[in-house]
């Protein structure tokens, strides 16, 4: 169980909160011009991590605000949590 | 040796000390037709009906630690066909059909036990399905009948039908049921052993060599050998096996629990599941009852699930069948499962020539075991895909064609 640290509401517990996936992909700016491989890759295809994972969460029970959390995916320990938009942490 | 009654007589007056093992533990050798690499119950299945029936002589099988130490003995055992789109129909009554011969093909029992499955319904909308669902079965030839709530408390006399999501029927299979998850490893194992299967085990694949887009074999913690076809056949860690061919895959891997009760007396003689409550229950031979729910949301490679989810598990169970509620629950495990966006398998092609890869199955693998196996095997033989494997090419991802069973509201296993 994790102690998630929001970064509007402070720690909290997980159950306040819930995992969306991968995070730092961005809608390609050209959806007209993509090829089906280029769909298919945005989609559906995932990094998966074994180590480093960055990744969306909502504070669903809480402030209902999406953030983004650096999380080790062998150890499930957090990082670091920080808002949308801002620069990935570096490991 | 084969197993028989005559065998055992004659072991029980040595005490049963002087059983041969049932597989050896070969030594790699430096080159193989073919490599499969893990060995839980779908890579030893390949690997068997590869000598078996596609006559492949020189095969090895990798596991990085011990056969049916992954997925295989982490899973609740329980079998079933009755998915609603034919590709899956397909696959997976083509593995209810192997189950039922399975102990006997393999000399080895895997206690297959067709028990009948009870799918609830706990609403209208889930009446509706269940009723779409047998239809469709139907058609698959795959048995389902439909039970209202009288026949579901007259059979299932424990439950509580009237709770605060009451039961207002169930979609029974009665060739469903379960099976001894550990047998089926260590009976696949002995049976591609008898067939000159090199099981090879605690060797982890490090490094997938490549040449001219082509795969020649593969780096292990044993040191590196040569193959002329790999079939990858991981549970868990099938991002970070394609990572080392260079390609990536549609999956996220999650964690998904699992908890056995004290033993007791038989009190449950079929397989209840609910996706609606989300729980699923069966009872072991031991006397245990085996219980599992849904899978953690986030990506985990730890092989623990999170502790809020016992809850979610335990909730609904007691609420169906209040007797239980005094039960002490004795063990709790975890697993990881590779997780499709359609929540069906991969089966197939890679962009590699001569690499194969069967993963992505899931939280409902073990149901699969014989046909994955069997359809992959054929695969990787052929070097094409197997008929009923065709449409779980890592293609559709890309071509839009999904067997999307996750919106087929099937996603409970």
């Amino acid at each position: 169980m994790f102690v998630i640290k929001c970064p509007y509401c402070g720690e909290r517990d997980q159950t306040e909160f819930s995992c969306h996936g991968e995070a730092h992909i961005a809608r390609p700016e050209n959806p007209d011009n993509l090829t089906d491989a280029e769909w298919g890759e945005y989609l559906f295809i995932r990094s998966n991590k074994k180590g480093i994972h960055y990744e969306r969460w909502t504070h669903d029970h809480g402030c209902r605000r999406w953030f983004n959390v650096m999380r080790d995916t062998i150890s499930d320990e957090i990082l670091a949590t920080y808002k949308m938009g801002e620069e990935k942490p570096k490991t | 040796m084969k197993y028989s009654v005559f065998n055992l007589v004659k072991n029980a007056f040595s005490y049963h000390e002087n059983w041969q093992k049932a597989w050896s533990s070969p030594e790699l050798k430096k080159e193989y037709d073919v490599i499969i690499v893990g060995g839980g119950g779908h890579g030893l299945g390949t690997a068997y009906y590869l000598a078996k029936e596609f006559g492949v002589k020189n095969i090895a099988l990798l596991e990085k630690s011990w056969i049916g130490g992954g997925n295989t003995g982490r899973n609740t055992t329980i079998i079933r066909s009755n998915y609603l789109w034919d590709e899956s129909a397909a696959l997976y009554n083509h593995a209810v059909n192997l189950w039922e011969g399975l102990s006997s093909e393999l000399n080895f029992n895997v206690m297959f036990s067709q028990r009948g499955l009870y799918h609830l319904a706990h609403s209208v909308h889930d009446m509706q399905e269940i009723t779409r669902r047998a239809y469709s079965n139907y058609l698959n030839g795959i048995d389902a009948e439909i039970l209202n709530q009288d026949q579901v408390k007259k059979n299932i006399p424990h439950m509580n039908v009237t709770g605060r999501y009451p039961v207002l029927g169930a979609i029974l299979q009665r060739r469903a049921g379960t099976a001894r998850h550990d047998a089926v490893a260590w009976g696949y194992a002995r049976a591609a052993e008898n067939l000159g299967v090199d099981i090879i085990q605690n060797c982890e694949v490090t490094g997938i060599d490549i040449s001219n887009g082509a795969v020649t074999g593969l780096q292990t913690t044993k040191g590196s050998v040569k193959a002329k076809k790999v079939g990858l056949v991981p549970a868990g860690h099938s991002s970070v096996l394609a990572n080392m061919a260079g390609f990536r895959l549609p999956i996220s891997s999650v964690p998904l629990q699992a908890l056995v009760s004290e033993p007791i007396k038989p009190i449950l003689d079929c397989v209840i599941m609910s996706n609606t409550v989300h729980v699923y229950v069966s009872q072991s031979d031991k006397g245990e009852l085996v219980v599992g729910a849904g899978s953690d949301s986030y990506n985990s490679y730890s092989q623990r699930g999170s502790f809020d989810m016992i809850e979610h598990i335990m909730g609904p169970l007691t609420e169906l069948f209040p007797i239980f509620s005094r039960l002490k629950m004795l063990r709790q495990w975890g697993g990881i499962v590779d997780v499709t966006p359609d929540r069906s398998p991969i089966i197939g092609k890679t962009p590699i020539d001569n690499l194969f890869i069967n993963c992505g199955w899931g939280t409902g693998g073990f149901k699969a075991t014989p046909g994955s196996a069997h359809v992959f095997a054929e695969t990787v033989a052929k070097g094409e895909p197997n008929k009923i494997a065709a449409p779980f090419s890592i293609e559709r991802h890309f071509s839009g064609a999904l067997v999307d069973e996750a919106a087929a509201a099937a996603v409970a296993h």
